[in-house]
């Protein structure tokens, strides 16, 4: 009998290399730990924001590690890949998955606000938690399979959050968002089944070396049934209708938490499977991808132009931002999926604060359409100027960080000649798209902030009489004013992180440093 | 055996998809449960069938010694089962709430979210 090859690791795992499943673990342990003290006063928001706390410098060190060193990879239960599930983290994994845990951070103190008088029996915190722990497996993973498990986690802590309060209007959201999203992992489900039949694993670093062999026809349907299924999770025409007809039901806190992370999640998966793993199908579909990304872009401004009712008009902004990111998909040069992969860092951040924003311009006017509103600038100018800044960065103007990456995708349209229709059309389309964005959202400022008062009724000159704040509006308030000056900051020094994008994008379009990181490179198939 | 699986497969996801295209919640919900149990009959299948081999190593071996059932489909399924099931009992529940608040189980007349007969945008600005 022939000396077997070794399917075990031996050696112990080092203890920085922790670092890479601490995240999951620490949210994983908190969401249990305070479910069992949810009653309790103060216990469950300052143990939410620990855990977070501690969450978020773990993943700085990861950050520092993978920036240093290249991708860091553990593989569990002592198995070699492809046996063992792979935890891999590269710069686009790492970011993102910071990233969501400060935008998780900022959520938790912001939903303060609805939290009065709440004997917690919801169990929100730990839903969060749960949330969070679904998110950065799903960025820290290695493996396609463990993919479909975090996304499940990911769905089912928001279907508790979404109904959480449980009245009429959520329910009727929560039925839409639970069916079309089920459906999207159980598409993605059947998409791993093939895959699993046709090349007998789902590691991805495994996928990348095998796939190149495999039958092209039957990959590329591969790759288009993750393209529905992933797509269906970002929120990407024609399957988008979900969103804006579920986002707005819940608290304004769980409906930034959903645009800062859920859609922003199916749009990485979509980066990670058909960029990194499957290149060659992603060139057999790159037509469907571009028209995809092209009728994104155009139609959600649109979209967003043509509503009254405020936050599902931010909810077309957050799938236009989808847009921008299929955009840099079908643009597969370094500069282009650096843009996508900044613009899907930049909207976690931007997305969220604005719909914190206008979630306490709704706690303020006690109105949820804008056609209730008007005035508000002589109240509250702060307010103002957060939602003007914000809407700048959605929209992309410089010097805020949505202008950055769009910038980079324009780049990579006119850069590359190969692209031939596709660039252009591409370039066309983001300025487009900026531009309706533009004038969605100061239609929106204007109508809230600048007009006499709410519509119909004649401009007495008085502003809007307004709810007075209260201690936790203010520390809301609070918090998302740092987070913006957060997105203002890395706007006006956007170096590193460009420079960083533009790594992490080396690694996707060329994934040596990914396989040799996971172990798996030189091994024959 | 492989042909019959693979047809079966065929037959759960066309029936799961025609039910899903339905407006009634709980056909809806009944075409998620059968597309779900064709999604596991494909992994299984994916998998290749092997007939009454047991993935068992014998005593003072260190590989079995001929081909063996794959027992890692039966892994994943086990765990898209669970999964599936979980999902299934919330939306269940989901779906029986929405039809007493909101007395439809009928998504065209499930409004409430996305009203019909929406105000026009203002034309100011």
């Amino acid at each position: 009998m022939t000396e077997l090859p070794q399917a075990m690791i031996e050696t112990v795992t080092l203890a920085a290399d922790w670092v890479l499943v601490l995240p999951i673990v620490l949210a994983l342990l908190g969401a249990a730990a305070l479910l069992v003290v949810r009653r309790s006063n103060n216990l469950p928001v300052l143990g939410a924001v620990l855990v977070i706390v501690a969450i978020i410098a773990c993943e700085i060190s990861l950050l520092l590690r993978v920036v240093s060193e290249g991708p860091l990879s553990m593989t569990m239960g002592k198995w070699l890949p492809p046996f063992g599930i792979s935890l891999t983290a590269d710069l686009f994994g790492a970011a993102f998955a910071l990233a969501a845990s400060v935008v998780t951070l900022v959520v938790v103190l912001y939903a303060e606000i609805d939290r009065e008088g709440n004997d917690g029996r919801d169990g929100f915190h730990s839903m969060v938690l749960l949330l969070l722990a679904g998110v950065t497996g799903s960025f820290l993973t290695g493996d396609l399979f463990n993919l479909y498990v975090w996304f499940e986690v990911m769905l089912i802590a928001s279907f508790g959050l979404i109904v959480s309060g449980g009245s009429p209007l959520q329910l009727d959201g929560a039925v839409k968002y639970g069916f079309l999203n089920f459906l999207a992992t159980t598409l993605f489900l059947l998409a791993l089944g093939l895959t699993y039949g046709l090349l007998g694993t789902l590691n991805m670093a495994d996928i990348m070396r095998v796939a190149p062999e495999a039958n092209r026809a039957a990959m590329t349907g591969i790759a288009a049934l993750l393209l529905l299924a992933f797509g269906m999770k970002a929120a990407a025409f024609p399957v988008n209708a979900w969103l804006p007809a579920s986002y707005h039901t819940p608290t304004p806190a769980v409906s930034a938490l959903f645009a800062g992370l859920l859609t922003k999640v199916g749009a990485y998966a979509l980066l990670r499977s058909l960029v990194a793993i499957l290149p060659d199908s992603r060139d057999v579909l790159e037509p469907v991808l571009a028209v995809l990304a092209i009728a994104t872009l155009v139609i959600a401004p649109l979209g967003a132009i043509a509503e009254t009712h405020l936050r599902r008009a931010v909810g077309f902004f957050v799938i236009g931002g989808i847009g921008a990111i299929l955009a840099g998909l079908s643009l597969p040069n370094v500069i282009g999926i650096a843009g996508a992969g900044i613009y899907i860092f930049h909207a976690i951040l931007a997305m969220t604060a604005l719909y914190m924003v206008v979630g306490l311009v709704e706690a303020r006017t006690g109105a949820s359409d804008t056609r209730q509103m008007g005035g508000l600038y002589a109240a509250s100018a702060p307010l103002s100027i957060l939602f003007f800044v914000l809407i700048l960065a959605v929209a992309g103007v410089p010097p805020f960080l949505g202008f950055w990456p769009k910038l980079l995708l324009l780049e990579a349209g006119v850069v590359d000649a190969e692209l031939g229709w596709v660039g252009s059309a591409m370039v066309v389309a983001l300025v487009i798209n900026a531009v309706l964005t533009l004038i969605a959202g100061t239609r929106l400022w204007s109508h809230i902030f600048w007009r006499n008062g709410p519509e119909g009724l004649p401009a007495s000159g008085e502003p809007m009489a307004l709810v007075a704040p209260t201690p936790r509006v203010r520390l809301a308030f609070g918090a998302v004013s740092v987070l913006v000056l957060g997105v203002v900051l890395i706007g006006l020094w956007p170096n590193p992180l460009i420079e960083v994008g533009q790594r992490a994008a080396a690694d996707i379009v060329d994934p040596s440093r990914y396989v040799e990181a996971v172990g798996l490179a030189g091994v024959e198939p | 055996m492989d042909y019959v699986l693979a047809a079966l497969v065929g037959v759960f996801v066309s029936l799961g998809i025609y039910l899903l295209l339905s407006r009634s919640v709980i056909r809806m919900l009944i075409g998620m449960t059968v597309l779900g149990n064709g999604v596991n009959l494909l992994i299984f299948t994916a998998g290749r069938v092997t007939r009454e081999v047991a993935p068992i190593v014998p005593a003072g071996l260190d590989a079995p010694a001929g081909p063996i059932a794959n027992p890692l489909p039966q892994a994943l399924i086990l765990t898209a089962i669970v999964i599936g099931f979980s999902m299934f009992s919330f939306l269940l529940v989901l779906a029986f709430r929405a039809y007493k608040s909101l007395d439809a189980d009928n998504t065209d007349t499930m409004r409430l979210a996305e009203p019909e007969n929406a105000p026009q945008p203002p034309l100011s600005y």
